[in-house]
């Protein structure tokens, strides 16, 4: 029945009904969510090119000991930008990109609740993005104080400081906004009989995070307009001499960063209980628990914030509290793997592009948990702290977490999107390659923190040297493989095999009951859900 | 072909996460312990490593299998079960007590690492971009230490030496087996004070006191670095702590003291311009070169340059008080604190006719002494 | 692309949001160049006007929109949605600054007059709020904290009662008795700006008088951002508070569908709150 009414519109209908803008002006205007999907995954793809390629000079440099390719200050401002970049320039917009595309899709909306503050969500996006980049070339140089801005270092810097102040104050209206229009449309407008615990995960991955985002961003930009403040108002809330402590603003922007980090893991577990019961031919295993997991999760994120400051020196009372609620965070955790597994347990897999990236989504996200786990310990932590096992840590949560679910939901919706199958070969080679180097790239990595390399190095001593070497020939193996995974993309968009309407076997869910590609206009009549 | 190169991947993953658990004369694990607070935080480390480890293989054993059984290419039909509560609870409750046994080692050394009462010795340390000042709170003796590996080395006109970047011209010094406390502070911005032998490691915040402390079981000489971003030359502020015996350290002190001595009767000496040039050279390579630049250019928009500064070829007065103020919510931080009032002398007549400068007047310590007051509590960093 | 009658209404595309872009690059670019003193902040301005003809265009669209009846029940639950989750976003922003608040109250300040650091660095400091911080203090810095019962009493005594008359406006319009909402509005409206003169006046009193201002340490500090960011919202309120009497005025809302007054009163209501908070915790128990 949805099938049809979906059916009636021409696929290549992109007028609409009255007359729409073309060219640029489509782009600049538009309202559609599906077109505000496709601006949010191009921007996080050219961010990732930029913070990408950060990442090489990052890597250049400390592929030999000693200064080769760029100076210090240079080299923190690299890693600034590349934290910064890839945190709130490509995997946020990415999964604000899948959200706009699919929550419409899979709940039977027509748009988005409130289409044209989605379009200015999107289009401040690009505005931050400038002033982040513009902000290299201020005099002084660009921001090198970390994507964390610890005071009193940030207070130091120049101009291109205060532009990446306001650069973050925008990133969070954009994600403000962002949230609130997916709260409300998934909790206004879904299809009769779609209801709540019948929303496909990914919707319900992506409510929570949402949430999150409403409590944490606030917080960050309130963090950030005292760093104003004190830079340039004589504010003195994060200096000792005015009573204020620089550790304050630790806690402050924790407690916005330790939820943020599950905002961009959150929409990757939805992603993954997509993609994981498509190709194992089988349910999801345990749908309700994943919902507690996923709540538990977000919860409890608010009381761990300061695992990330165990070498402050807070009373031993806060370390142990600290230590003790992050760890309970594994058990949830957990859960997800377990039922993950559990899908795939009889099952009758096969394994496309999708599938591969969704099982070393789970295995490799959870030797990122484990390493996270390995921090959480206090003693230990106070070992690893600002190490390259830190830096192991998260790239196994980010990279091939992440950035990996991300990779593996756009094979998987790819074929929706543009109407085309992708490349499947190349698909497996993107795989494998980005897989191996991954791992050749940061695995490596947590030797180098347990002897002892700190992190944020220009330069480092020699016992360092060969495990450096390794990691940096991994990332830019690494880098080279997302070329394929463009070419697949550009590739599809341009043509190859027709995908049908419900485009894999094992698909189930409303977007698999349009045609592909969607059609600009879907579900203006209400699907019903039974 | 696809199943094989999945399992060697699982294989060689595994096979790492072992390696990181036992094969420590790789450097694949953490520093020897020299303490046994050290001992403990390793040991912990490798029991939580074998646990992971081991649920590691069980639940992805348990994938693979099914991956390689449960294939459709094999013609395995999917079953339909889709939930158990039993399973469900049994999975909650596992890793729960399997946490709690991890955590009761973790919360003995947590309150182990944070006993800091009746230490035999406490040094205050102070953190300064980029340099340590140590700071022997009882007897008198204070001194700086900074990273001696030559810049030729780094920028690679120089073959590395063995202890490349972990090398300072002023060791820490400790006896063996005393309960050693430190007091951390940092004079502009955040640094991280870290031995990974004797596993201290504290971050030192500007305008606060945190302590922490360490007992070695072993003489011998440990590295650590920074860990906190500090700024540009963040990797280039090594701790070198050298642990001796008591008898070692005696002297070692007695010879700081006389040291200590020397240096105060020079607040008190007048220098001739030569003696101050020579004598400012020093302080300025050691201090001021990092951001002025050893030719004292700077680094345009970043640091001022020193030559044909209107500061540094203007009144002498105003010249000595920025050195020793610094200027707030900027890099330059105020050198009152750090420099003997005869290397501020020395380093201003330095920069004033040196440097492509030649104002053609000295300063003396005397003068320098003069223009101190209130200086010392100056607001650290920010403004 | 309206959708069919009865739907959800969609609107068609818009270049409102994309003017706004521009406005916030501009903004942004002339602040950073305007307090770094480098020339260019004139752009600060530019940026500010666009975006104020964004506004009046954006919301005129919007209010065209609902008065030509084009927002359903299910539009309308979406307003209320949304607007509930801004104010709860709004209240997650003061929250960081009362955090600052309590933590410089309660952890701060105490710390930096006890034990080592005291000993070590601040000696003399007598840690009691209300501060101006252990290093200002030595250089001499004094200053008298705001007192609770002057001004902000008054204050909080017309924050109140404007409460009071923005829901007797309210209770008008669902009467249909349109003079009571017209005066309801008009009086809140007034109760905002006496409240916003005030505050003024407390400031200039503050800076010429007390020495209180943004440099004076921990206390200076979060009293002016958080009674600031609460004035800058009581601002943005009025504004609101305005427009909606305007509309009033003109004969908009009907008593079942006025979305747009009650979104202006929860957010007039939220700002009250807040108020309390601070009159609480800033002024009173210093
Ligand atoms: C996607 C992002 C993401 C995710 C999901 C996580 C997940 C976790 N993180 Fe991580 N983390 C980061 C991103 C992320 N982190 C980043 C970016 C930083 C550095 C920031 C910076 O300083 O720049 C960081 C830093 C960081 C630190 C601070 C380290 C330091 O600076 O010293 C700590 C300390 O506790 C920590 C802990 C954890 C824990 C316990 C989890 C847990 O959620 C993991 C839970 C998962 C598992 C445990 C695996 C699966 C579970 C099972 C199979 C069940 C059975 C298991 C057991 C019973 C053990 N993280
Ligand atoms: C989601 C987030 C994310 C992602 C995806 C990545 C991806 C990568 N990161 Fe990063 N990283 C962070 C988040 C992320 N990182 C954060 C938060 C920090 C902390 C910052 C801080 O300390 O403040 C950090 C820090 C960080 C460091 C530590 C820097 C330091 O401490 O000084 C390093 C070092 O190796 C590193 C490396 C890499 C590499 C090699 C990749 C690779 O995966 C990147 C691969 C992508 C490309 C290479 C681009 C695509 C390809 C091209 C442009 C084509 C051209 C290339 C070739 C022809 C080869 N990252
Ligand atoms: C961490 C970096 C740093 C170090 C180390 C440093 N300075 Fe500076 N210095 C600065 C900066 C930044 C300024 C510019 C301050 C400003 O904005 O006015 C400056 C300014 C100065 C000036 C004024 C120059 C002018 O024309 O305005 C003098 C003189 C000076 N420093 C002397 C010294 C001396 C002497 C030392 C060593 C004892 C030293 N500096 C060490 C960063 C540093
Ligand atoms: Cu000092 Cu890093
Ligand atoms: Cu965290």
């Amino acid at each position: 029945m949805a099938h049809d009414a979906a059916h009636a519109h021409d696929a290549g209908d992109h007028g609409g009904h009255h007359g729409h803008p073309t060219g640029i002006m489509r782009w600049l205007t538009t309202t559609n969510h599906k077109d505000i999907g496709s601006l949010y995954l191009w921007f996080a793809g050219i961010m990732f090119l930029v913070a990408g390629s950060m990442a090489l000079i990052i890597r250049a440099e400390l592929f030999q000991p000693g200064l080769q390719v760029v100076n210090p200050d240079f080299f923190n401002q690299m890693t600034t930008l590349h934290g910064l970049i890839m945190v709130f320039g490509v995997i946020m917009p990415a999964w604000a990109g899948f959200a706009n595309w699919q929550i419409p899709l899979m709940i039977g909306a027509p748009d988005m609740a409130f289409p044209r503050m989605n379009n200015w969500g999107f289009w401040v996006l690009p505005v931050a993005g400038a002033l982040l980049i513009i902000s290299l070339f201020m005099p002084g140089g660009g921001v090198a104080g970390g994507w964390t801005m610890y005071p009193p270092l940030f207070i130091q810097g120049g101009i291109s400081y205060d532009m990446t102040i306001f650069a973050v104050h925008i990133l969070g209206a954009s994600s403000i906004m962002g949230s609130i229009n997916i709260i409300t449309t998934i909790l206004n407008m879904r299809a009769p009989g779609m209801t709540l615990m019948k929303m496909p995960l990914f919707v319900w991955t992506w409510l929570i995070t949402a949430y999150l985002l409403i409590a944490t961003v606030p917080v960050l930009a309130g963090a950030v307009t005292m760093l104003l403040t004190d830079r340039n108002f004589d504010t003195h809330f994060f200096n000792a001499a005015g009573g204020g402590d620089p550790v304050m603003f630790q806690h402050i922007f924790w407690f916005f960063g330790h939820p943020e980090v599950y905002i961009l893991i959150l929409p990757a577990f939805g992603v993954v209980s997509q993609i994981i019961p498509t190709f194992a031919r089988k349910p999801l295993f345990g749908y309700a628990s994943m919902v507690y997991a996923t709540a538990s999760i977000a919860i409890l994120s608010f009381i761990v914030w300061a695992h990330h400051m165990f070498t402050v020196g807070m009373p031993a009372a806060a370390q142990l509290f600290f230590m003790y609620s992050t760890m309970l965070i594994a058990v949830p955790t957990g859960v997800k793997v377990f039922n993950w597994v559990a899908t795939m347990w009889k099952g009758s897999m096969t394994f496309e592009t999708p599938m591969l990236f969704s099982v070393a989504f789970v295995c490799l996200f959870t030797i990122g948990g484990f390493s996270g786990l390995v921090c959480a310990m206090t003693p230990v932590d106070i070992q690893i702290h600002d190490t390259y096992y830190v830096v192991a840590h998260f790239h196994y949560v980010l990279v091939s977490g992440a950035l990996f679910a991300i990779i593996a939901g756009v094979y998987y919706w790819l074929p929706k999107w543009t109407g085309h199958m992708y490349d499947e070969k190349l698909g497996k080679w993107h795989f494998w390659l980005s897989t191996i180097s991954m791992n050749i790239t940061f695995f490596p990595m947590h030797f180098l923190g347990l002897a002892g390399m700190p992190r944020r190095y220009a330069d480092y001593a020699l016992q360092f040297a060969e495990f450096n070497a390794i990691a940096s020939v991994g990332a830019f193996i690494f880098g080279a493989s997302q070329l394929i995974f463009l070419w697949v993309i550009l590739k599809a968009i341009r043509g190859g095999n027709k995908a049908t309407d419900q485009v894999w076997e094992g698909a189930e869910g409303l977007e698999w009951t349009v045609p592909s590609p969607a059609p600009y206009h879907t579900f203006e009549t209400a699907p019903v859900v039974k | 072909m696809k199943k094989s190169t999945i399992s060697s991947m699982l294989a060689a993953t595994s096979g790492m996460l072992v390696s990181g658990a036992v094969w420590a004369d790789y450097q694949l694990n953490l520093r020897e312990p020299q303490s046994a607070l050290a001992r403990d935080v390793y040991d912990l480390h490798t029991m939580i490593n074998l646990v992971c480890l081991v649920i590691f293989i069980v639940v992805f054993g348990a994938m693979f299998y099914s991956i390689w059984k449960h294939r459709k290419s094999v013609g395995h039909k999917a079953a339909h079960f889709h939930e158990s509560t039993t399973v469900e609870i049994i999975w909650t409750i596992i890793p729960f007590f399997i946490l709690i046994g991890m955590a009761y080692p973790a919360t003995k050394s947590v309150l182990e690492m944070k006993d800091t009462s009746n230490p035999d010795m406490t040094i205050k340390v102070t953190g300064y971009q980029w340099k340590w000042e140590y700071d022997y709170l009882k007897d008198g003796v204070k001194f700086m230490s900074t990273l001696k590996t030559p810049r030729e080395q780094i920028e690679n006109q120089q073959a590395k030496g063995e202890h490349y970047l972990l090398e300072v011209d002023n060791e820490l010094v400790v006896p063996v087996n005393k309960k050693v406390r430190v007091l951390l502070t940092a004079g502009d911005v955040i640094h991280a004070w870290w031995v990974p032998e004797l596993a201290v490691k504290q971050d030192a915040i500007p305008g606060f006191i945190r302590d922490a402390w360490f007992k070695s079981e072993t003489t011998g000489t440990f590295r650590g670095q920074c860990v906190e971003l500090c700024g540009k030359d963040h990797a280039f502020m090594p701790i070198v702590v050298k642990v001796v015996t008591q008898e070692e350290f005696d002297a070692w002190l007695a010879s700081k003291k006389q040291g200590a001595a020397t240096a105060a009767a020079e607040n008190t000496k007048t220098f001739t311009q030569d003696e101050l040039m020579a004598k400012g050279e020093q302080v300025y390579n050691t201090n001021c070169a990092a951001c002025h630049q050893a030719n004292g250019m700077g680094v345009p928009g970043a640091f001022p340059a020193i030559s044909g500064s209107k500061v540094a070829t203007g009144p002498i007065d105003a010249h000595i008080k920025l050195v020793l103020n610094g200027k707030p919510g900027t890099a330059m931080a105020a050198f009152g604190g750090q420099l003997s009032e005869a290397d501020v002398a020395a380093v201003v007549t330095f920069q004033r006719n040196g440097l492509g400068n030649s104002v053609g007047d000295m300063a003396q310590p005397s003068q320098v002494a003069g223009l101190k007051g209130g200086a010392e509590a100056a607001a650290p960093a920010g403004n | 692309m309206a959708s069919q009658t009865g739907g959800y209404y969609l609107p068609a595309p818009s270049h409102w949001p994309i003017v706004g872009s521009v406005a916030l690059l501009l903004m942004a670019l002339g602040g950073t160049f305007m307090i770094n003193g480098v020339g260019g902040g004139w752009l600060l301005w530019v940026g500010l006007a666009i975006l104020t003809v964004m506004l009046f265009g954006w919301f005129g669209t919007v209010i065209r929109e609902s008065e030509g009846g084009k927002h359903n029940k299910q539009v309308d639950l979406s307003f209320r949605w949304a607007m509930s989750w801004f104010i709860f976003s709004e209240v997650m922003f003061f929250a960081a600054f009362f955090g600052a608040l309590f933590y410089m109250r309660v952890l701060s300040v105490p710390w930096l007059g006890s034990g080592d650091t005291l000993e070590q660095l601040w000696s003399g400091f007598n840690a009691t709020w209300p501060t101006a911080g252990p290093g200002l203090e030595a250089d001499g810095y004094k200053f008298t904290p705001m007192g609770a019962w002057g001004i902000p009493a008054i204050n909080t005594l017309l924050l109140l009662t404007s409460g009071a008359t923005v829901t007797w406006a309210h209770w008008g319009l669902k009467k249909g008795n349109r003079s009571q909402l017209v005066l309801g509005l008009f009086l809140t409206v007034a109760l905002g700006l006496a409240f916003l003169s005030l505050q003024v006046y407390e400031y200039m009193h503050a800076y010429s008088e007390l020495g209180l201002t943004l440099g004076a340490g921990a206390y200076g500090a979060t009293f002016f951002m958080l009674t600031g960011f609460h004035g800058f919202h009581v601002t943005v309120g009025t504004l609101m508070l305005i427009v909606i009497l305007g509309r009033s005025i003109k004969g908009h809302f009907t008593a079942e569908h006025h979305f747009g007054f009650e979104g202006v009163a929860w957010y007039w209501h939220f700002v009250d709150v807040v108020w309390l908070g601070l009159f609480i915790f800033v002024y009173w128990l210093v």
